[in-house]
């Protein structure tokens, strides 16, 4: 019941590989790497659900909250062509 | 194994690629599959480490770093068979010392029979703490632990003073 949902996740996330290897711009690929970043914390609730120990969920979480930083980091660097204060980070 | 294939495919475009804005997002991506994986392989605390160092803090110093220099990589000029070289002999090494690894999922491993059930057993009479992972590290590995604290503060004195540089120097 959950195979198939995993299955159709990586298959998302080796098309979010190919369009961030050949995406055209910086954006294609910052969306890529987003994607591919959902697209990992969906694995790793369906692969805790297929294996029976759903435990790691919490963890899901902190992956989405890292990826938004990170997303943000390069979204801002592409702004203001720097990281602002450096520190703040 | 699809996860692994798509990882060698994004060490490739890594390579590949001359623009290093491009190479910071391709890392990125490169230590979610790696944190994958490490799910798969059930190291949970490894994959939680994986993704926040790699994807989390490196990108962001990585950007950090991409301000002090250019954004596109210089092209190579000097002979590229040496470092082909010593990679595939240290590749080959390594995969020499995996014959030497016990099999995979026994229970007679070193691992399992040396200090462990020591730690587990004497754990709350030698130092109190109810936390065997805390009593390790912080009292039977006190000194490695605090190596490697004095090892990230330094590292991190590092960064704070490289980054610092800039900024008054923008201004």
């Amino acid at each position: 019941m959950f195979s198939v949902p995993t299955i159709i996740i990586l298959i998302s996330i080796t098309l979010a590989v190919y369009r961030a290897l050949k995406g055209p711009t910086v954006f294609d690929r910052l969306l890529a790497a987003n994607v591919i970043g959902t697209g990992t914390v969906m694995f790793l609730a369906l692969y805790g659900f297929l294996t029976g120990r759903p435990d790691f969920l919490d963890i899901g979480l902190t992956y989405l909250l890292l990826n938004l930083v990170g997303t943000l980091a390069v979204l801002k660097y592409f702004r203001y062509g720097s990281l602002g204060h450096g520190e703040e980070e | 194994m699809i996860l692994l294939t798509l990882m060698a495919i994004v060490v490739i475009g890594i390579i590949r690629f001359k623009n290093l804005f491009n190479v910071i997002i391709l890392g990125s991506i490169y230590s979610f599959l790696m944190a994958s994986i490490l799910l798969v392989l059930d190291a949970v605390d490894v994959a939680l480490t994986e993704a926040s160092v790699g994807a989390g803090i490196s990108t962001v110093l990585m950007l950090s770093a991409l301000y002090l220099t250019k954004r596109n990589e210089n092209p190579i000029t000097h002979n590229q068979i040496w470092p082909l070289l010593i990679a595939l002999i240290t590749g080959a090494l390594l995969v020499f010392g995996t014959y030497g690894m016990p099999e995979f999922g026994i229970i007679n491993t070193p691992m399992h029979n040396h200090v462990g059930g020591e730690y587990l057993a004497r754990s709350i009479s030698d130092t109190g703490i109810e936390n065997v992972v805390t009593s390790v590290l912080a009292s039977y590995r006190g000194f490695d632990t605090l190596g490697e604290v004095t090892v990230i503060f330094t590292a991190a004195i590092g960064i704070i003073a490289i980054l610092k540089k800039t900024k008054t120097k923008v201004k």
